[in-house]
């Protein structure tokens, strides 16, 4: 919407098949992802909280749909992705606020760290609500 | 005026992209975010435990007053959180001025619509628990 036309003259930033794929670019888009699955998973969470003020009968259906080998995979995916936000987010944090974290061998560890800890940190909670 | 001989780059830059409000956002995505560090974990653990409990330990859950307000704490920072983040994706992918602007309401709405919901359930079970 802006009156005047882009100045074609000034550069470009490099387009995203220049770049050679590397960790902390994937943690980044999966930060992403993970972001609008929760918004999405929020929606989720809200319809149980809603079932658990209605009532026995509204209750019981959503009851069914969690413990459900679908609920349980959607239950597991929304860990990860809570738990994966999380991690990554605290890193962001650290980069923005005290300004560590930046060195690539270091970055590209709490990348990897991020996933670990949300796959098998999920798999830790969903362990746990059948066996404890 | 009209000739632009007095006018800085600024002129033209207000208003648009990045000249909008790009600081106030970070600051408030940035503060939600450290009030989830602490909600967050002590929601994965009550909600785990109260969707494996059974309607009536969990409505008593629900219902106890430390829980009532760290649930709506919670609702109310995860949905601003989100609300933020979700903005920026529709910025970043979304070119055309009406659908951008559709969308950017709906977003508002929906979230708004959300945290009311979650904040009116809460209440009612909290009250419920009283009676």
């Amino acid at each position: 919407m802006s009156g005047t036309p882009r100045a074609d003259t000034r550069p470009l930033s490099p387009h995203l098949q220049i770049w050679r794929p590397h960790l902390t670019m994937a943690a980044s888009i999966t930060h992403r992802i993970t972001g609008v699955a929760l918004y999405f998973g929020t929606f989720l969470i809200t319809a149980w909280i809603v079932a658990l003020a209605t009532g026995a009968e509204c209750y019981s259906t959503i009851e069914g749909l969690v413990t459900a080998w679908y609920g349980q995979i959607i239950m597991y995916l929304w860990a990860v992705a809570v738990l994966y936000h999380f991690a990554n987010g605290i890193r962001h944090l650290l980069w923005d606020g005290p300004n560590i974290g930046f060195e690539p061998k270091t970055a590209s560890a709490v990348s990897l760290f991020n996933y670990v800890f949300a796959f098998v940190g999920a798999a830790a909670i969903m362990a746990a609500t059948i066996w404890l | 005026m009209s000739s632009g001989k007095f006018t800085t780059p600024a002129k033209n830059a207000r208003g648009l992209g990045s000249a909008k409000s790009g600081t106030e956002h970070y600051i408030r995505q940035r503060v939600s975010a450290i009030a989830l560090i602490f909600l967050v974990p002590w929601f994965m653990f009550s909600i785990i435990n109260a969707m494996g409990a059974g309607m009536d330990d969990a409505q008593a859950w629900a219902g106890q007053p430390l829980n009532a307000i760290l649930l709506i704490l919670t609702a109310g920072a995860a949905i601003f959180h989100m609300r933020l983040g979700m903005q920026v994706v529709i910025e970043d992918y979304i070119e055309k001025t009406g659908t951008r602007s559709a969308l950017l309401i709906l977003n508002s709405f929906a979230c708004i619509a959300l945290f009311v919901t979650v904040a009116l359930s809460v209440l009612k079970l909290w009250i419920g628990a009283g009676a």
